[in-house]
């Protein structure tokens, strides 16, 4: 098929409508003298306005100038396409006219929005319309195909996002791989000891889901694994996994730790990542008692067999034979048709903020670190103390640390006011101590949130209103001495005001994980300026991407609580079950197609294609594109040296027209 | 990299000790450093709070000059000792490399004096330089005194670190405690290193302004300095004139010897005590500090 062949023959019948989009246009473009020039454009048998064109009126406007056979092409001057392209589409194939058969201008977005002068926006949404006319003129009748959809899906990132979306994947009957790359599923939530504002215990309701998800007959766990490759598009996704060596075989170990017991360490020696450098691991260990899979993993970079310096005790204890130092990284290859992205977020360094004495000063530590210390199963088994082993009588916690801040993130954390309020409580429960939140606004929106703040005042807890200027062991009086000074201004009192603490807990925020950017690259998604993954749209499709069958769950699309992030993979995971249902996608027709005449047979094109694409006939030596595998990328279209590649709704016939249609308007 | 020496109306005045010791130590590291011909005021206090434009018109016109002396040269720095200049160098070349509306502002004043503004002169802070551009092995090297008695206070003030943090923290500086270290002294501790001095205010409402001063001499005493150094002529001012003064104020004996840190460091490099200027403290480096260093092989080691 070739769309050049088949030029317009001056029976071409366009319809042009502009939308007043209430006055988000109207208010800036004088509509009436657009319609005017529209009427006069060559090929233009109807030019109307209508003050929403979206609405279902507007709508029957189009339909009923197709039916009544006045045109047979359309332009509707209004938004952005990526809003309504699919609803006028749409509108046109249920009054039988070809959906491609249509161009938009977008005189909202690109015109009324960013147009201060009215005379100025006026003559672009002109030009524009022109172009659009000029451009819809080449237009030919195209047709959607169908491909099937994969029932799999894959998740990525086990939190309770992760989880939350596996499980009701799994329970609706759908094959699911999760892929974690820690060697345990529960991601933060394990960390925590409550949660906020019910209190209840993080692990009692976290547990019993991780402990489902591992027995689920419909999902395979992949921890200590990740993500290598992702090939296809959407319905048909190829993906490849790399599951690390843990030199422990999972099928075998029973978790009963006796290997560990068995380390020639006899005490942990090295960062124990779970507990946040609060403790230390041994080089064969598990990261907490609950881990799914509970089984052990042996870090290369501690163990002394890897130095040639041990006799592997833990190999021999093992009675189930499970520990294999030859174990080698696997890569595993699966076809899902959807997936779902949980990877989370990491928590801000504060040692970015030098003035508040993060790793300076002992006795200053994150809120993180001390979720560690109050978990009963933390490496002080619930004793919050400083580190000297002694119990703090004053404790400060300093809110917004690495947001709300021009120097480090603009965004609010959404989180840190809340659970400064439960690690305030829990604070104050241990150790009795006086706490004092410093804090710029609370901010507890929530079901039950600003009830817990009302319970935190009368428990006694101090609010100071104020961003904290600086912490210090700088003593002006013998009280501050051995003290760290917090120096902040109480906005609420009009003073400056200094309190000596002996343990100091910074609220920090929330960040995109650092390796944001290349998991959106192999996904194909976008992020935000502040790296935090891209939704589809703000609003109406908070869980959907730009890549169809790519969806996001949980904070890697901006900070969450647990409720939101919860909420958000049921979301995600209802989208990823009605594309299963619906059981196939259209994939749309703006496909690369070859003009064999072109065509020299040089394989520029072939070699470029990143979806491998492109063929070479053989017998006449010249190019094929596989309609099924193009994604439309045009790639193989601006590097064919001799314009034997097209692409349809792309060709070159219709983007020289759109630009002399501006053009002589200009 | 090509030098020049801006060296602003305090190192020719009150700050007289900072140009001598300045020049003294940038001599013995074999830096050449020409003094900018024809310099004018930075346009800084004054002229900033009541009119930007021609604050920046008076730092133009000495960052032009600065580029028709290197000969147009890409890789030239404008050396300022002083922190006001540094500062007021710094934000009018961001302004009017930033704001077309002011470039073009400043270009006509200049043009109208025969000069025009390139935008490749780099402004630099003598600490900056003395840091970041010399290898401190070098420096360690070119030790010929032992000061090892000596604990050092590093006092930045504000003017070097903000708001532009061009080389260094805004809030936890340490180029000075490098430095310092390299010439094998001891530093303190002192989270004041950034409070501010006073400023103005010693001068204007002394009750307040020596207050400040204090509190930083007070806390480097009691954190064991028995020499605080500085990077500003202001800072310098402040904090070692008024001592027997804020001793009678505060009811407490305040005593501590306040240098810029080029005389420190150049007593550390055998320089006379005279050529460095520190004949002019009023709060004198005792005599006898010194002892001969070998080589500079026990800071070394």
């Amino acid at each position: 098929m070739s769309s050049l062949d088949n030029k317009h023959n001056g029976s071409a019948r366009v319809g042009v409508y502009i939308c007043h989009c209430g006055i988000n246009i109207a208010g800036k473009v004088h509509i009436q003298d657009v319609v005017d020039i529209a009427k006069k454009l060559p090929g233009v048998t109807v030019a109307k306005e209508y003050k929403f064109m979206c609405s279902d009126p507007g709508q029957e406007i189009i339909q009923e100038d197709i039916k009544k056979g006045l045109i047979d092409r359309v332009v509707v001057a209004s938004c952005s396409p990526l809003m309504h392209e699919p609803t006028f589409r749409g509108a046109m194939a249920k009054a039988d006219g070809n959906p491609f058969m249509f161009q938009m201008a977008n005189i909202r977005e690109h015109v009324s929005w960013v147009t201060k002068d009215k005379g100025l926006a006026t003559d672009k949404s002109k030009a524009l319309v022109a172009a659009a006319v000029a451009r819809v003129m080449f237009h030919q009748p195209l047709t959607k195909t169908q491909v099937p959809v994969n029932p799999n899906v894959l998740i990525v990132g086990g939190g309770i996002a992760g989880i939350h979306a596996a499980l009701t994947m799994a329970n609706a009957g759908k094959k699911v791989y999760l892929v974690e790359r820690e060697p345990t599923i529960g991601g933060h939530m394990a960390k925590f000891d409550k949660t906020f504002p019910t209190l209840d215990c993080s692990a009692c309701i976290l547990t019993p889901k991780m402990s489902a998800v591992r027995a689920h007959p419909n999902i395979t766990l992949w921890t200590y694994s990740d993500v290598v490759g992702v090939d296809g598009f959407v319905g048909n996704f190829k993906i490849k996994v790399k599951l690390r060596p843990r030199y422990v075989i999972e099928e075998e170990c029973v978790g009963c730790l006796e290997c560990i017991e068995a380390c020639i360490f006899k005490h942990g020696k090295f960062k124990d990542e779970f507990n946040v450098g609060l403790a230390k691991r041994k080089p064969i260990y598990v990261p907490f008692p609950q881990a799914t899979p509970l089984v052990a993993v042996i870090d290369p970079e501690t163990c002394a067999y890897f130095r040639a310096k041990c006799k592997k005790p833990c190999a021999d204890v093992c009675e189930k034979k499970a520990i294999d130092f030859n174990q080698k990284e696997e890569i595993v290859e699966v076809d899902v048709g959807s997936i779902i992205l949980a990877t989370g977020f990491k928590t801000f360094d504060a040692s970015r903020v030098a003035r508040y004495g993060y790793g300076k000063y002992p006795n200053v530590y994150t809120s993180l670190e001390v979720e560690r210390l109050v978990n009963a199963a933390g490496p002080t088994g619930g004793e919050v103390v400083l580190a000297n082993g002694k119990k703090p009588k004053s404790v400060a916690i300093i809110h917004c640390v690495g947001s709300r801040d021009a120097n480090s993130n603009k965004y609010c954390s959404k989180v840190c006011c809340m659970y400064s309020l439960k690690l305030a409580h829990l604070v104050k429960e241990r150790t009795e101590a006086d706490v004092y939140n410093f804090y710029i606004d609370m901010r507890t929106p929530g079901k039950g949130y600003e009830e817990f703040y009302e319970r935190l005042l009368l428990e006694g807890i101090n609010f100071i209103r104020g961003r904290v200027a600086e912490v210090t062991d700088w003593a002006m009086t013998p009280d501050e001495e051995e003290k760290l000074v917090i120096r902040a201004e109480d906005t609420l009192v009009g003073k400056v005001r200094r309190i000596p603490v002996d343990m100091v807990v910074l609220a920090v925020g929330m960040e995109a994980q650092p390796d944001a950017d290349d998991v959106r690259r192999m996904f194909n998604i976008s992020c935000s300026h502040e790296g935090w993954f891209l939704e589809r749209h703000p609003k109406l499709a908070p869980v959907s991407t730009l890549t169809d069958g790519v969806f996001l769950a949980g904070a890697c699309q901006g900070p969450k609580d647990i409720p939101d992030s919860v909420a958000q993979a049921g979301a995600a995971a209802a989208e990823a079950l009605a594309l299963i249902d619906i059981g196939h996608v259209e994939l749309e027709p703006n496909t690369a197609f070859v003009r064999d005449e072109f065509c020299s047979g040089c394989r520029t094109c072939m070699n470029i294609c990143p979806f491998s694409a492109i063929a070479i006939d053989t017998e006449k030596d010249t190019a094929v594109v596989n309609g099924a595998l193009c994604k439309g990328c045009g790639t193989c279209v601006a590097a064919c040296p001799s314009g034997a590649l097209q692409q349809n709704l792309f060709t070159d016939e219709q983007i020289f027209h759109e630009i002399e249609g501006v053009m002589n308007y200009v | 990299m090509k030098y020049l020496y801006y060296p602003g109306c305090s190192l020719k005045s009150t700050g007289r000790a900072y140009e001598e010791s300045a020049l003294a130590v940038t001599e013995a590291l074999g830096m050449r450093m020409d003094e900018l011909e024809d310099w004018n005021c930075c346009g800084a206090t004054n002229y900033m709070s009541i009119s930007e434009l021609k604050s920046f018109a008076l730092s133009g016109r000495n960052l032009s000059l600065a580029n028709r002396q290197a000969n147009n040269t890409e890789s030239v720095s404008l050396v300022a000792p002083c922190a006001a200049c540094y500062l007021g160098l710094t934000k009018a070349k961001r302004y009017i490399e930033e704001y077309p509306e002011i470039r073009s502002k400043v270009d006509g004043a200049l043009n109208a004096a025969g000069l025009e503004y390139r935008d490749h002169v780099r402004v630099r802070h003598l600490l900056d330089v003395l840091v970041n551009d010399f290898d401190q092995r070098s420096i360690t090297e070119r030790v010929k005194v032992k000061l090892a008695g000596m604990k050092v206070a590093c006092y930045y003030g504000c003017q070097i670190v903000r708001p532009y943090s061009e080389f260094d923290d805004q809030h936890n500086p340490t180029s000075m405690e490098r430095l310092f270290k390299s010439l094998g002294m001891d530093v303190v501790d002192w989270p004041l290193k950034t409070r501010c001095c006073g400023g103005t205010l010693t001068g204007t409402v002394s009750e307040v302004g020596q207050r400040l001063s204090y509190i930083l001499l007070r806390e480097a005493t009691r954190r064991g300095a028995n020499v605080i150094v500085t990077a500003c002529p202001l800072c310098q001012f402040n904090l070692e004139c008024y001592q027997s003064e804020m001793s009678k104020r505060f009811n407490d004996s305040v005593h501590i010897p306040v240098t810029y840190f080029t005389q420190l460091m150049g007593l550390a490099l055998g320089i006379p005590r005279k050529k460095l200027g520190l004949h002019r403290l009023f709060v004198p480096i005792p005599d006898g500090v010194e002892s001969p260093a070998a080589g500079g092989a026990h800071v070394l080691a």
